[in-house]
């Protein structure tokens, strides 16, 4: 892949923020290491998926590769242009061609603007369409481009349920014809129903419109749907990137086969086979994570040495980057996860050996019954 | 008869100056001992509200109307006075709630929360009390659990404090646990460990829990049967396999056909119910789902539908539900016949 094809690199991304604690001087007693040096670069037309738990940094990442948050170090380009050093004319001018579609649709749009007023404000704000009867014409394509009818323009947020304030949120990203749109957890307030219609939405958007996307969220099932690559992120840092389907079918870093692992299949007959690896106690706090591997204090394969004082970074290792030091060892089962303080769990049967891979094909025969 | 028996109940919500609000609109199933029952649908579908009513939770406003009835173990719930109401409550039934922190008193220590249960319920106290609370804990897998006893609610992730209102909920060994949304706010590693600690209670305990949830994976893996919600009303109820593997109410199907999946591949088209659960018919009869209803027939927007009972122990309320594999399609208004190798399946589970 040439360099051309890369809209956007991330290299050695930092966020860090400052714990403050005094009433009269504010004094920093430490940092919260939100993203903690993160590489990632999304090719033109794709889809990367970042994955982990709430408070891993997905959403700071986010919002420091947008500049919305000031990153602590490291660099972001877009389209080969560095964006931390740019001076602040250049960078509005850029911001048009960076959007960001958020969570709650609610609360990221004004109550008191109607739509043509929440789409309008963007096109001014960057100078598009010359008078009011171009700026229309983009609007109304842009409403068409998301499914909605024209006489939403004079309605107001709460006027709508919430899969279609979502639809008006994407189109206030889109009607100013970007390139990157960043969706932080965008179907995730929404009911089942709806948030297929809005995955299928935001799939014929990259189609027709050739748009790049970074995807926040914590869905996993979500995230392989829409992803080319997807990155998982554990206490501020990636811990495995790899394609999509790839990290599915053969998930190499012990987090990211808990992860799997853990996510419930809407069919009875995969829940009964699987097998579960569960994972003791909390996320650590990022204000202070554990040294070496971060992992290590949950990790159920961690080894008596190099996972408790040395960091591991990330390796390539047939086509998917993993950041453990016995990933390999793990994979071919030489490695076996250690009972204490973490646990593997089948469903229903207790007898069998566990199986390595998280979910088992689809074509083994179940036999267990229930009930 | 079931330990649980939920018969017709519906709750209705008239406020001055607005439209009644059915919210629950003869709801009914039942539960056993060691059983577990799914309550699966959408936001605002009823779930909250239908345990709400069982508990005796709902605030007592002239507007609220309660009807139909809930027998646990001989005794109708809904006609029990406060005092008899909050005796059983804690004791033989318990509730866990979508937001731990509404339910856990902020400015009492963990662990004097829990021995307060132990005291109330099973008369333990002083160092028998705490160690069983220290005990509990430990099981439900908080760590450092003597450290923990002295912390508040404040003090602990959602995860953790999610984890002690289900200790406090086990510690009275309830006959009946209804767990309403106990992972939804959670991440899914933290949600495994819960969910496994549920089964754990049922199967070692034999406690009868009612699983409220939204997430279809969790169902799969959970229940015994389950009852799918439509804007107040069941309408579909049916062991775990054959409500996934042949679901009959279109609603069911579209749901099934809406998730992804995480073992299905990149770029597979959802198949999202068109609409929104806020479309609804501007009068009261007819199927509530029909105008989002790709099946939908004249016969749809006239009545609703009546409860279909197939003699395997499934139901429905649909005119025209979605044909067995190797069926040939009902006509409207009957349902179909399943051939018979279909039939031995569907009574497996
Ligand atoms: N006290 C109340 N007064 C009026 N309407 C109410 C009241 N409580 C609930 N409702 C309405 O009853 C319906 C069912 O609400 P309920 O809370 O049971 O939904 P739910 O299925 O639990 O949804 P969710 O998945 O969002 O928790 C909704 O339309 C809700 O707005
Ligand atoms: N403005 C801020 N000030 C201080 N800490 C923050 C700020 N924003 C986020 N954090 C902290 O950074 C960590 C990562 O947060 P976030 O990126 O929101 O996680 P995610 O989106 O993965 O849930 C968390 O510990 C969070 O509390
Ligand atoms: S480096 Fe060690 S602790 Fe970290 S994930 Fe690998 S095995 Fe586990
Ligand atoms: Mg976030
Ligand atoms: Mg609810």
């Amino acid at each position: 892949m040439t360099d051309n094809d890369i809209l956007v690199e991330v290299r050695d991304l930092k966020v860090h923020f400052p714990i403050k604690r005094g009433v009269l001087f504010d004094r920093t007693i430490g940092h919260v290491k939100a993203v903690d040096g993160v590489d990632l670069r999304i090719p033109r037309g794709q889809t990367y998926g970042l994955v982990g738990e709430s408070g891993c940094g997905k959403s700071t990442l986010g919002r420091a590769l947008l500049q919305l948050t000031a990153p602590t170090g490291g660099e972001v380009v877009f389209d080969g242009v560095e964006l931390t050093t740019l001076p602040p004319a250049r960078l509005r001018a850029m911001r048009r061609r960076m959007q960001m579609i958020f969570q709650d649709p609610m609360s990221s749009l004004d109550p008191r603007q109607n739509v043509e007023s929440i789409l309008t404000e963007g096109l001014q704000t960057h100078g598009i369409g010359g008078n009011r009867d171009e700026r229309r014409a983009l609007i109304g394509e842009a409403l068409d481009k998301v499914g909605l009818p024209r006489w939403a323009l004079s309605r107001y947020p709460h006027e709508f349920s919430g899969g279609q304030r979502q639809r008006i949120g994407i189109a206030r990203a889109v009607v100013l014809g970007p390139e990157l749109i960043v969706a932080d957890e965008p179907v995730s307030a929404l009911d089942v129903s709806i948030q297929a219609q809005v995955v299928n939405l935001l799939d014929e958007l990259q189609e027709s419109l050739g748009l790049t996307y970074l995807v926040i969220a914590h869905d996993l099932a979500v995230v392989r749907h829409i992803s080319d690559t997807v990155g998982v992120m554990y206490l501020g840092a990636l811990v495995e990137e790899a394609p999509s389907d790839r990290l599915y079918t053969e998930p190499l870093h012990p987090y990211t086969r808990a992860l799997m692992s853990a996510v419930p299949v809407p069919d009875p007959d995969v829940e009964d086979r699987r097998e579960r690896i569960l994972l003791a106690g909390d996320l650590p706090s990022p204000a202070n994570p554990p040294a070496g591997c971060r992992f290590h204090t949950r990790c159920p394969w961690a080894q008596p040495t190099r996972c408790a004082d040395e960091r591991p970074v990330l390796r390539d290792i047939g086509g998917s980057r993993v950041a453990c030091h016995w990933a390999e060892r793990i994979a071919s089962e030489e490695l076996r996860p250690n009972h204490a303080g973490a646990g593997v769990t089948r469903a229903s049967d207790g007898g069998e050996a566990p199986e390595s891979v998280p979910i088992p094909a689809p074509t083994v025969k179940a036999d267990s019954t229930d009930g | 008869m079931a330990l649980l028996d939920v018969n017709d109940l519906s709750v209705t919500f008239a406020r001055r100056g607005q439209r009644t609000v059915h919210a629950v609109d003869g709801v009914s199933f039942s539960v056993d001992a060691g059983e577990v029952v799914g309550l699966v649908g959408e936001s605002g579908c009823g779930k909250s509200v239908t345990s709400m009513a069982i508990m005796g939770l709902l605030p007592r406003r002239p507007g609220t109307r309660i009807g139909g009835t809930a027998v646990f173990d001989g005794t109708d719930l809904l006609g029990l006075d406060d005092r008899a109401r909050r005796d059983i409550r804690g004791r033989d039934v318990a509730m866990i709630f979508q937001d731990p922190l509404s339910s856990l008193n902020p400015v009492i220590p963990i662990g004097l929360q829990v021995t307060e249960v132990l005291a109330r319920h099973r008369g333990m106290t002083g160092d028998t009390a705490r160690k069983e609370a220290v005990g509990l804990l430990d099981r439900v897998g908080i760590p450092d659990p003597n450290r923990r006893l002295k912390e508040y609610p404040h003090q602990l992730s959602g995860g953790m404090r999610q984890r002690a209102l289900i200790a406090m909920a086990v510690a009275c060994r309830p006959r009946l646990l209804i767990a309403d949304e106990p992972t939804t706010a959670l991440d899914v590693t933290i949600q495994a460990q819960i969910l496994e600690l549920l089964k754990e209670l049922v199967q070692e305990s034999g406690t009868a829990l009612v699983m409220i949830t939204h997430d279809l994976g969790v169902v799969a893996g959970m229940c015994d049967s389950i009852n799918v919600l439509y804007a107040g009303r069941v309408v579909e109820t049916a062991r775990r396999r054959p409500l996934f593997r042949t679901p009959r109410h279109p609603y069911t199907a579209g749901l099934l056909g809406s998730v992804p999946r995480l073992d299905s591949g990149r770029g597979e088209p959802l198949n999202p119910i068109p609409g929104s659960v806020r479309d609804v018919l501007s009068w009261p009869e007819g199927c509530a789902f029909a105008p989002r209803c790709s099946r939908r027939l004249d016969a749809c927007l006239d009545e609703t539908p009546p409860l279909v009972r197939t003699h395997d122990g499934r139901s429905y309320r649909c005119v025209d539900p979605v044909p067995l594999p190797g069926v040939v399609p009902a006509q409207a208004g009957q349902p179909g016949t399943p051939s018979p190798e279909r039939n031995e399946e569907e009574t497996r589970d």
